[in-house]
């Protein structure tokens, strides 16, 4: 029983992460039906912006990163003011293309920076842990869940209270309805990609965070987190936490019960298992659980 | 009746449908071909050593190439999993040509089979999903993919890889070590000409499939899927049909890297690989086959060129270690995205339509605009 609540306490830490990664991928394809393979580069760069602040100039964590959190987001305006805007009414494949053509640039740009080797963030939680009952929880993955659960939250208040926030959903909706409204759907997108950008470098620090866990990979979560994603639909924000956990967990749970029960399937199973699964879920369901079914008119 | 001239002058009009239909429509064309036959005998005569062996991956790639452009640039579907197929013909090559030892002639089609069939296993997901979905579906794909060859050691050697020197024996020559009145060539030299047959064999299939009944269905499910269904196109029938014949082609060029470069490990068929594949077409050109071939030779000759000459580019790291900013394979990546983003936005056709229209100006010349 221990070792099922600790494997459960430590999927949800990994699916807080998928979370706030998912987050981003939402914010942005909620608004502009963009699906961003670039959001890894996002995160990367939040990551490394944070890691400047900090350990080259010497501020303190938290102003840290939120400097790396207001630099990300100038650079999602920007990818979103001077690329994907020209690119608006393009078919998808262009458009997806486009993202992953920026993921290489960005990815190539942080490590002609600040190199490939592997850096220290300096986070204030290192490698300290809590234990009750015999079950250990970082207090890293604690702030993680914690973070993730205020990101939320200010998605919920943004959507629902303020004014851009009711404007990014009305958008969602239906484009041209929202600009016969007088909606600027442009600064909607352009808010959307900064929103992007600055959940991205929450993730990015989170991810990166502990001793000597600052390098390029940390881009590559991104992509992990698609399954979380596509299993929550990809424009519902509730629904990208609750495909993360899911995936977080089932992914804990698969390493640690895997080896055991199937050993065939192979050492190092549970990193495909969140495709695994997301095949499988895309078959039965094939707008994610929470997604918008999408109608097609003639 | 007719007030047509029985042959009209398809250079500058056509006017008869059969003229739509040539291969080479024209006196000029037919030159081409001759002049392109010539440099490709040519070729091992003047070059070897390095340039002929991008030349060498460069036809590898066209053929997988040719094989993304009829699913994408033809068909419309985005696939984020062309490595995987490449891979799957690699192992098959390794697998019967290795350790079966069986013959070029046979191995060689059993790739593309098995690549066709394991393409339309994946084709159906094509009909359920759509755009987004289906590239991320097709990226899950090639991670699974590299998961499956890493634990298969029977076959792919694991992590550690296995060789895949297939014999390249057809009829009384062999590829690997050709004579050809008395001159000795070597293994690159003789098998860039094997590939260029293969490959021209390549581009002249989907050449056929693009200007007949399929190829016309495929783009009009590409135009927009639900109309053709409505004029009678089977959806089912080409998605499906253009995931496996896609496929196919990616196994047989997978199959020809495994013959070049003997030596394949799992590590190899990931996502970077399949992107490589999108590059190319994007930057030839989709929806085009000459435009596969040609993405391919700019694709692959950039990193030689960037190799030979990063002593004389500012800001990369010499080869020989030094002071720079960016490493040679960090700036090759880094062109990768950059021409990706600049064609889609500056050129969405690629090389080929920049070509076509050089050659529209001149055609029309001296009533070209």
């Amino acid at each position: 029983m221990t070792e099922f609540l600790q494997l459960l306490v430590s999927g949800i830490a990994l699916g807080a992460r998928y979370s706030l990664v998912a987050l981003g991928f939402v914010v942005v394809f909620r608004s502009t039906k963009v699906i961003n393979f670039a959001q890894g580069g996002l995160v990367v760069i939040g990551a490394y912006l944070t890691y400047n602040a900090h350990q080259t100039w010497g501020l303190g964590f938290w102003p840290s990163l939120l400097i790396g959190m207001v630099g990300t987001a100038l650079v999602g305006a920007a990818v979103e003011r001077l690329i994907l805007r020209r690119m608006v009414g393009q078919p998808t494949f262009t458009i997806i293309m486009i993202t992953i053509g920026l993921l290489f640039i960005v990815q190539e740009v942080v490590t002609s920076i600040w190199g490939t080797g592997t850096l220290d963030l300096g986070d204030p939680w290192g490698i300290r842990v809590v234990e009750r009952n015999g079950i250990v929880i970082s207090v890293k993955d604690l702030w993680t869940i914690g973070l993730t659960i205020a990101v939320l939250l200010a998605f919920f208040a943004l959507f629902r209270y303020s004014k851009i926030g009711v404007a990014m959903r009305a958008t969602a909706v239906d484009q041209e309805a929202a600009m016969a409204q007088g909606i600027s759907v442009e600064r909607v997108f352009l808010v959307s990609w900064a929103i992007a950008g600055a959940v991205a470098a929450v993730a990015g620090a989170t991810l990166a965070a502990g001793p000597g866990n600052l390098t390029i990979g940390v881009g590559d979560l991104a992509f992990a987190a698609f399954p979380a994603v596509i299993l929550g639909g990809l424009d519902s924000p509730g629904g990208a936490v609750v495909g993360g956990m899911t995936i977080g967990i089932t992914q804990v749970m698969t390493a640690g019960y895997q080896p055991r029960w199937f050993p065939s399937l192979g050492a190092g199973f549970s990193q495909v298992m969140p495709y695994v699964l997301m095949i499988a879920i895309l078959l039965v369901r094939p707008y994610g659980l929470f997604g918008t079914k999408e109608v097609r008119r003639v | 009746m007719s007030v047509l001239p029985a042959r009209s002058r398809p250079a500058l009009m056509r006017v008869h449908y059969r003229d739509d239909l040539r291969l080479a429509p024209t006196r000029a064309s037919k030159l081409r071909l001759v002049l392109l036959l010539a440099v490709v005998i040519a070729v091992p005569y003047q070059l070897s050593g390095s340039w002929l062996t991008v030349l060498d991956y460069a036809a590898v790639f066209a053929v997988g190439a040719i094989g993304l452009n009829l699913l994408t640039g033809y068909t419309g579907q985005i696939s984020l999993g062309h490595a995987f197929f490449m891979g799957v013909g690699a192992y098959v090559a390794a697998e019967f040509g290795v350790q079966h030892d069986w013959p070029l002639l046979v191995y060689l089609p059993l790739a593309a089979v098995i690549g066709a069939l394991v393409g339309g296993l994946i084709g159906p997901f094509a009909l359920r999903l759509r755009g987004d979905y289906l590239a991320i579906i097709t990226l899950g794909l090639v991670i699974i993919g590299e998961y499956v060859f890493d634990q298969w050691d029977s076959v792919t050697g694991g992590g550690a890889g296995v060789t895949t020197a297939a014999p390249v024996q057809v009829g009384p020559w062999n590829f690997a070590s050709l004579e050809v009145f008395g001159r000795q060539f070597t293994r690159e030299q003789g098998l860039f000409w094997l590939f260029a047959i293969i490959l021209a064999i390549a581009a002249l299939l989907a050449k056929n499939i693009v200007r007949s009944r399929p190829g016309r269905a495929m783009q009009s499910v590409r135009d927009r899927d639900l109309a053709a269904e409505v004029v009678g196109v089977s959806q089912f029938r080409y998605k499906v049909g253009a995931f496996a014949i896609s496929s196919g082609f990616a196994a047989v060029g997978g199959a020809m890297y495994a013959v070049l470069q003997q030596y394949v490990s799992p590590s190899e068929w990931s996502l970077l690989l399949s992107i490589q594949f999108v590059a190319i077409i994007i930057i030839g050109g989709m929806g085009t086959i000459f435009g596969s071939i040609l993405g391919a030779l700019v694709v692959l000759s950039t990193p030689e060129l960037i190799k030979r000459y990063s002593d004389h580019i500012p800001g990369v790291i010499p080869a020989n270690g030094g002071d720079g900013v960016i490493s040679a394979a960090s700036l090759n990546n880094l062109l990768y995205g950059v021409l990706i983003v600049l064609f889609l936005v500056v050129q969405p056709l690629g090389l080929a339509a920049l070509w076509l229209r050089i050659k529209a100006y001149f055609k029309a010349w001296p009533f070209s605009s």
